[in-house]
């Protein structure tokens, strides 16, 4: 039998040599992780208007050359001097939407019609979920969707990342036909639903909460760029502000 | 193979043993059959089910596995000698911990897809049952080289049922194998349909629960087996 003193020394030894080495490779791999999850946040922006590549070389090329980064406010304004990448969602959403600093991507395409990418964040079941919302010109139809998640379940829950979930999104409607707010609702196929088809997707069986949470992270996220929105449509004709 | 030569503790062997001795071909090759953890052991079932939709994350999960049940074997053999008996669990479950984050990060630098997909269940290699399993079953009490073997051993015994599995589960539930197309477009259109119960966890468990029942006609050594 070992005495405590010994016991306690090689558990203390033990987990300061597995501490160095887990430190060194956390900090040795750290520029090619953060390597990967910006290239991945450029893939998912690309994915939410419909361009699906896992080709590196082209992401960066289609990312740069046709998607522009913003940070706008509720009031509609532009914020100078904030970068789109600087900002952790997770930080914004919980904030007042008036408090809020909204990164925004435009992506240019063919023919200069642009897509306005809102990316939006919320709370699944088990851990966060997050995606982006491509929204047309006329700032109402959905162009595209894409969302992804950290810890859904298998099966029911992590199937808001697969197509078929949000392929249901493209051409819904996030405005009512007064020009109010009303967001895309994810729900139940059985739940009674007042709105029209343009404002409904099902939910996914089994996949309750998490689908809840994707109709709650919607509503959250989107109304804020309302503003921002309003303000590009009522200049339309006149140059759109020139964003950093 | 340096590694392994070196550390095999010389002092208190009379005659050496050679390095692929019959022992320890047995103690590989046991694991991948007559003494498989997944289907005779049943042990790391959970991973089995979770992570055999595709070949090739089964792939990458199964080689995770074999490094980690490997050197933690070899690790523990090494420091068995010094290892305060009453926090022996504890100082395991430092090492595969270890060698599980370093994994890990490791697949999150060079291949953050399959990463992704893995998602936590990389991070649950800690807790399946064929590595601590092995730790106290077989490294506390055995020299480094046949340690490392039994964890190789191991750790190819639960990636040949992963990849198994995924081949049944991504070929019927896909129709593609490591991501290309197998099934020929005709077939589809002459009414052939994906099944889409492959995909789901439960199709796993069937699958094992096949593979069980066939190994167990095959290998008489297993009949009246647990």
């Amino acid at each position: 039998m070992h005495s405590n003193s010994y016991t306690l020394l090689y558990a203390a030894a033990i987990s300061v040599v597995t501490a160095v080495i887990l430190a060194v490779t956390s900090e040795g791999l750290k520029p090619l992780q953060e390597a990967n999850v910006a290239l991945d946040t450029k893939k998912n922006i690309l994915r939410s208007v419909r361009i699906a590549s896992d080709d590196r070389a082209t992401i960066e090329q289609t990312y740069n050359a046709n998607v522009q980064e913003m940070v706008v406010n509720s009031a509609g304004e532009v914020v100078p001097d904030a970068s789109a990448k600087a900002i952790r969602l997770k930080d914004q959403v919980n904030k007042t939407p008036g408090e809020r600093l909204l990164p925004l991507y435009v992506y240019t395409g063919e023919a200069g019609k642009k897509y306005y990418v809102v990316p939006v964040y919320g709370v699944g079941l088990w851990g966060p979920i997050w995606g982006y919302v491509a929204l047309e010109d006329d700032f109402n139809t959905v162009y595209g969707a894409f969302f992804d998640h950290k810890g859904e379940t298998p099966g029911l829950g992590a199937e808001i990342s697969e197509k078929p979930f949000q392929e249901q999104f493209q051409g819904k409607e996030i405005l009512s036909d007064q020009d109010q707010f009303v967001s895309v609702h994810v729900v139940k196929p059985a739940d009674k639903f007042d709105l029209g088809t343009e404002h409904r997707v099902d939910g996914i069986s089994g996949g309750t909460i998490t689908s809840r949470g994707v109709d709650a992270m919607l509503k959250n996220c989107i109304e804020p760029y309302l503003g921002y929105f309003e303000s590009v449509k009522s200049s339309t004709g006149a140059v759109m502000p020139e964003p950093k | 193979m340096s590694v392994e030569s070196t550390s095999a503790p010389a002092v208190q062997e009379k005659k050496k043993e050679a390095l692929f001795s019959k022992k320890n071909i047995r103690t590989l090759r046991d694991p991948l059959d007559d003494n498989n953890p997944i289907t005779v052991q049943v042990l790391g079932i959970c991973s089995a089910l979770a992570v055999t939709v595709q070949v090739k994350p089964a792939l990458i999960m199964a080689v995770g596995v074999i490094f980690v049940t490997a050197f933690s074997n070899l690790i523990t053999s090494l420091l068995r000698n010094s290892i305060p008996n009453r926090v022996r669990i504890i100082v395991q479950l430092i090492i595969v911990a270890t060698l599980v984050t370093i994994v890990d990060q490791v697949l999150k630098a060079y291949m953050f897809d399959v990463s992704k997909k893995l998602s936590v269940f990389v991070g649950l290699i800690i807790t399946n049952c064929i590595v601590m399993g092995r730790l106290e079953a077989f490294a506390l009490a055995q020299k480094p080289w046949p340690s490392f073997l039994d964890g190789v051993g191991n750790g190819v015994g639960y990636g040949i049922i992963l990849v198994v599995v995924a081949i049944f589960r991504e070929l019927f539930g896909a129709g593609t194998l490591m991501g290309y197309h197998v099934i020929p477009q005709w077939a589809y259109d002459h009414g052939y349909v994906n099944n889409g119960l492959m995909v789901l966890p439960p199709a796993a468990l069937f699958v094992i629960g096949v593979y069980i029942w066939a190994q167990r006609s095959w290998n008489k050594k297993l009949v009246n087996v647990s």
